[in-house]
């Protein structure tokens, strides 16, 4: 990046399902925790994003309504699974436009219970009414089952089993990638679940959508998370300790979808992640092979095994042989969603792109705990949210 | 008298049998199914029809085991590339519903099926695909069409 923008405060609530509590309760603790991290007070801050996507109207002003008012620019986000990241995206770009020295980021979401996400909460009608012809699509009745799917688990397990039939990867390898992040998150007190399974559990499972079994499939869940930035120049007059644990953004890589002739029927959940992420090494000036821990967005297991090649992070075509070899088991090469991932950490949209910078930030810090990756110096977040947005970060430990 | 009518715009149904229609950018050449305001590709906003090959090969599939209420399943969903252009997501019927038996450029063709039935009795028409060259059915001559009832 043209200046450095770094990280000071980061929070996030445990993750899990909370019915008695709404999206500002969520938010203000994470918000408050994450300011009372950097060590700074709210009338600090001069810039504020908040993604969220199911009630994004003026949520940064609801939020301020609950924690304390301040007459600054604050923005609602709604970018659907990469909403947080891209709620962090406008702080950074509002600190590199000088319009603030120090912004927060919080991202919260409540989802209940909420099934399947996609094209089966529209459901089919037969016999009710007569046909009307209706939409882009010119249907006249739910195309959901009767011409394909579209559900979120129909659509990432057609990209996971698209790059299967090229690649020769097995149902086996596809469950390995559950079964490491359930293990992983037996480490993470903030995780969602923490139980781990076998691979014949995981095998075994419910199938939603082949290959994707229920324990492969993340689930809905509320929770919120927050991060705190500010400018070099502003990183200076803070104090010694806050700048020892600061950690430098060395990327912050954004982009839609490019046009391929298929992505109005099946997303190309592919290229726009390479190119993201392509963009994000230049810009650091790293590759694959210097990162000690990657958060990537494992909606499904099928959409981890996939950005493992998309990331750069195995061989091309590799991925199968990638999770056999447990490289990213957190005592592997290069290891992935040490936290537990989406698949059990959980999934609350708005928050998942704060989520990944909580755990990455927190590695290499040395903060993680018992789920520390020693002597981590490089890390690499990435989110994707269909339809399509890609976000990748890479942060690095404070030199200091 | 009930009619028989194209789940999708897209489906036309007459007397050469089930085809799919695409917009295609009179520019780049690119497809489309659905209602354009431009082509997402070259940004032009003039289309015409093309018909597209009944035949092509599976290019990515899944088993979908949790759906929509009243869908049946497990059923196949699959995307065809079809041959001489054109890609198409669809369910794929007329074949046990195991992963195993789907390789690489499986070859399937086009078929209908009676999706539903309305309030006056029109039937809605949608498309499928099946194997092309047998693998496990009840084989026919490839490149023949069939309409198939069963809903």
């Amino acid at each position: 990046m043209r200046d450095d923008v770094w990280i000071v405060g980061v929070s996030m609530t445990k993750f899990g399902r909370y019915p008695d509590k709404d999206i500002i309760d969520l938010s203000s603790e994470a918000a408050r925790a994450a300011l009372a991290d950097a060590g700074v007070p709210l009338s600090d801050i001069e810039f504020l994003a908040f993604g969220t996507t199911s009630e994004t109207n003026n949520a940064s002003q609801r939020l301020m309504a609950q924690i304390g008012y301040r007459p600054i620019p604050a923005f609602n986000v709604a970018n659907g699974c990469a909403t947080g990241a891209v709620a962090l995206r406008l702080c950074i770009q509002s600190i590199l436009a000088g319009e603030a020295s120090m912004a927060l980021a919080v991202g919260a979401q409540v989802m209940g219970k909420a099934g399947l996400l996609g094209n089966a909460s529209r459901g089919g009608k037969d016999g009710a009414k007569p046909f009307i012809r209706r939409g882009r699509w010119g249907t006249v009745m739910s195309i959901e089952g009767r011409i394909g799917t579209g559900t979120f688990p129909g659509t990432f397990s057609h990209a996971g089993m698209e790059y299967a039939l090229e690649n020769d990867v097995t149902f086996d390898q596809f469950a390995k990638v559950a079964v490491k992040n359930h293990e992983h998150s037996r480490l993470n007190p903030l995780a969602q679940y923490r139980r781990a399974f076998t691979i014949e559990e995981i095998k075994g499972a419910d199938m939603v959508s082949y290959p994707n079994t229920v324990p492969m499939c993340c689930p809905t869940t509320d929770g919120s998370a927050a991060v705190v930035v500010v400018s070099s120049e502003r990183l200076a007059t803070l104090d010694i300790d806050q700048r020892r644990r600061a950690v430098k953004i060395s990327a912050s890589s954004i982009q839609s979808q490019p046009w391929s002739e298929s992505e109005s029927i099946q997303p190309d959940l592919n290229t726009l992640t390479r190119q993201c992420a392509a963009r994000a090494y230049e810009a650091a000036g790293v590759g694959p092979g210097d990162l000690d821990l990657v958060e990537l967005h494992d909606c499904f297991a099928s959409a981890e095994l996939m950005h493992y090649d998309n990331l750069g992070l195995c061989e091309p075509g590799g991925a199968g042989d990638f999770i056999d070899s447990r490289a990213p088991w957190r005592d592997g090469t290069i290891p992935v969603n040490v936290s537990g991932g989406l698949l059990s950490k959980g999934h609350p949209i708005g928050a998942t792109g704060l989520a990944n910078v909580f755990e990455v930030a927190t590695h290499l810090r040395g903060e993680a705990g018992d789920r520390q990756i020693d002597n981590a110096t490089v890390g690499l977040t990435h989110v994707l949210a269909l339809g399509s947005t890609c976000a990748v970060h890479i942060l690095e430990r404070a030199a200091t | 008298m009930a009619r028989r009518i194209p789940m999708v715009d897209y489906l036309v149904l007459d007397e050469e049998g089930p085809t799919l229609v695409a917009h295609e950018c009179v520019f780049c050449k690119a497809l489309y199914f659905e209602r354009r305001n431009a082509c997402a590709h070259c940004g032009a906003d003039v289309f015409t029809p093309r018909k597209l090959a009944r035949t092509g090969v599976v290019t990515s599939f899944t088993i979908v085991h949790r759906s929509a209420p009243g869908v049946h399943v497990p059923f196949f969903s699959v995307v065809v590339a079809l041959d001489g252009g054109g890609s198409v997501k669809a369910t794929l019927r007329d074949i046990d519903v195991d992963p195993d038996l789907i390789t690489p450029h499986f070859p399937v063709e086009l078929t209908t099926f009676v999706a539903g039935v309305d309030s006056e009795g029109d039937q809605a028409v949608a498309f499928a695909f099946r194997p092309r060259f047998g693998c496990g059915t009840d084989d026919e001559a490839p490149g023949t069409e069939g309409v198939m009832t069963s809903a």
